[in-house]
């Protein structure tokens, strides 16, 4: 495999220093997308974007199309942007608010308009300060130019966009507890089935959420034809993906990879893309798409970066965030510090993940400062089996949201795969690695 | 921004009729950004999380007597507002310092270095994570992932982000927000009165009742159709 001369769908503007301006976003071809959109049918324009198959961005990977088709018809719709990027060593729509506001606002038009919505919130995490104020200052001057607000280029639709702070919350990045926290609630994930946001969602309206990457395909995806888009990648996985590389590299940052034709070795040890591990040191582990996701070793890096490849070695490219580990990693403070994570960010509705990540953490924090006890290895994964029985993938659902049961899967796999290394810490009550 | 038409032709409930609430706390352009920012919202309760924010731009932290002020605006119980405002990492109920300086630990960070960045801040400072230096100059906090991780052991201050940081620019860093020299580059709390939204709510609220109404006519003609074929079906 090798890494293609696809074209930067999403950071062909990034390159500039002003590419978060209207004058530069004019300049390449700015807001063509949502002229040619607005002179096509909405129907027309949700076939485009069901011919390009294009998947969810924001970690699940659902179909945006067959997201759009799913909003019951109502009088009144609603369209979130999820921009809560929180998933630990994801760092991909930071770049996009930051660096590109335009083409975030120019997706979301025209996803408002194939989906005939009038009302958009652009759910953006609080502690993106000068994203918040880019996307303000980008929203203002697409209002002056005409392509956000009332009779948009003349055609007659319009929408009203509003940008939305959080305030520091993992969970509000789920996204019916995204809906709650903008209803001005804590961020509590709502019970579903059977009814997603897109039969009940804001204020018990039909609602539409997509994330910020997937709203930024928008624009090239109706310029160039679904069928363009589609034509990269492989088989469900369609055309180019954000991948942000993290951890142990020589050149962490986001890369715009076609999906499928590059594996994970290309990612970590390209020149023009992580450019290898620092120091001369091997691969340990990796985490292939977001500390959610089971640790791959060392013989799972010439796997594909597409969905089902990665899903099918049992893991998942969720919000395509690498975490390399070279071999001088500990994997107990690795797993230590993630399952920490999850502990603080459990929104605390469901018991098994409440009272479990806390076990977890208490557990590993003790193996981890020496304090370990022999019984503990079986005693996390008994823990682990409380909250997702049989510590399967994808893991068993027992809370009313995937942030418990992410616990065993990520863990889990650590405690699998280096066993003896845990073992050793309660042994020895010390790290082998210092 | 004018607040004007409101797109969405929404019922939206509105203080329950008595006068316009009188605010001890929120004061001058403070309390009038907090009006704008309720009538962007077609449930006024959605403007929580951005008033608190506000209220924070103003006084560093969420008072309890501020939070009168906010659920007064908001139709809502102080307690309301506590019980949202407490769920949030961002929003604080204690006083923080004019900085508050957040450390990732997160696994990206913590892979370089940021356990021990946070140990010297620590000691530099003379406080633990979460506490304030006595001249309320720094807040330090251990922060979960702050999506920089290109740019690890990540740091923010008042959630701007300063870059990877070592031992020794992390004690520049302070010097400096002591010192003021990077006062531009660094704002106080908050953005919400740096980029206000200057352009009003620009759909005609006429045009868009009357999308309504036809879109609500093309379904009805839709179900009946939908009816008459299932009808059909059924008589043959």
């Amino acid at each position: 495999m090798a890494i293609t001369e696809a074209p930067k769908i999403i950071t062909g503007r990034i390159g500039h220093a002003d590419s978060h301006t209207l004058e530069r976003y004019l300049a390449t071809g700015g807001y063509d997308g949502l002229r040619k959109a607005l002179a096509m049918t909405p129907e027309a324009v949700v076939h485009e974007v069901d011919t390009a198959s294009l998947l969810g961005r924001g970690g699940a990977g659902f179909p945006a199309g067959r997201k759009w088709a799913m909003l019951r018809k109502s009088p009144v719709t609603y369209l979130v942007v999820n921009g809560d990027e929180s998933e630990p060593a994801t760092f991909k729509d930071h770049l996009l608010v930051e660096r590109d506001p335009h083409q975030l606002i120019e997706g979301v038009v025209i996803a408002a308009y194939a989906t005939q919505v009038s009302q958009v919130f652009i759910y953006l995490r609080g502690e993106f300060a000068l994203g918040l104020e880019r996307v303000q200052a980008a929203l203002n001057d697409a209002y002056s130019l005409g392509a956000v607000g009332s009779d948009i280029f003349g055609s007659g639709f319009s929408v009203d966009v509003v940008v939305h702070p959080g305030a520091g919350a993992y969970i509000c990045g789920e996204e019916t507890a995204l809906l709650e926290s903008l209803e001005g609630k804590r961020g509590f994930p709502r019970i579903k089935p059977p009814f997603f946001p897109a039969a009940i969602g804001l204020y018990g309206e039909p609602t539409v959420v997509n994330n910020v990457e997937t709203m930024s395909n928008l624009p090239w995806i109706v310029l160039n034809g679904g069928s363009a888009f589609a034509a990269l990648g492989e088989g469900r996985s369609t055309g180019t993906r954000l991948f942000a590389l993290a951890g142990h590299v020589n050149n962490p940052g986001v890369f715009e990879i076609e999906m499928v034709k590059t594996t994970f070795r290309d990612l970590i040890h390209a020149p023009v893309l992580g450019g290898g591990i620092p120091h001369g040191r091997e691969l340990k582990a990796f985490v292939p798409g977001g500390v959610s996701a089971p640790w791959f070793g060392p013989d799972q890096i010439d796997l594909p970066l597409g969905q089902d490849e990665v899903a099918g070695a049992g893991s998942m490219l969720g919000s395509g965030s690498v975490v390399v580990m070279d071999d001088h990693t500990c994997a107990v403070r690795a797993s230590w510090r993630i399952t920490k994570f999850f502990a603080r960010e459990s929104c605390g509705q469901c018991t098994p993940c409440r009272e479990g990540s806390g076990w977890l953490e208490k557990i590993m924090e003790r193996i981890e400062t020496g304090n370990g006890r022999e019984e503990d290895l079986d005693l996390l994964l008994d823990a682990c089996d409380n909250i997702a029985p049989g510590l399967t993938w994808p893991p068993q659902q027992t809370t009313i949201c995937v942030l418990g049961p992410s616990i065993p899967s990520s863990i889990g796999s650590a405690i699998q795969m280096f066993r003896d290394e845990f073992l050793v810490h309660i042994k020895e009550g010390g790290c082998p690695y210092g | 921004m004018s607040s004007t038409a409101h797109p969405t032709p929404v019922a939206r409930p509105r203080s329950k009729g008595g006068p316009t609430p009188t605010l001890t706390h929120l004061r001058g352009a403070t309390a009038t950004r907090a009006r704008e920012l309720i009538a962007l919202y077609p449930e006024p309760r959605s403007a929580l999380i951005p008033l608190c924010h506000l209220a924070q731009e103003q006084e560093g932290w969420l008072s309890p007597e501020i939070m009168v002020d906010i659920a007064a605006l908001l139709d809502l119980t102080p307690a309301e507002v506590l019980g949202t405002a407490s769920f949030y990492d961002m929003l604080h109920t204690e006083p923080v310092g004019s900085h508050l300086v957040s450390v990732c630990t997160n696994i990206a960070c913590l892979l370089n270095g940021a356990m021990e960045l946070l140990e010297h801040a620590e000691s530099t400072l003379g406080v633990n994570a979460g506490g304030t230096t006595a001249d309320g100059a720094v807040t330090l906090e251990e922060a979960e992932c702050l999506a920089g991780c290109d740019g690890a052991p990540c740091v923010q201050v008042n959630h701007r982000y300063v870059g990877a940081q070592t031992a020794e620019s992390f004690d520049q860093l302070i010097a400096d927000l002591r010192s003021g020299a990077r006062a531009a580059e660094i704002p106080t709390h908050g953005t919400l009165n740096r980029v206000a939204r200057t352009t009003g709510l620009q759909a005609d609220r006429n045009q868009v009742a009357n999308e309504r109404s036809a879109m609500a006519e093309t379904q009805a003609q839709r179900a009946a159709a939908a009816k008459d074929t299932a009808a059909n079906k059924a008589g043959a």
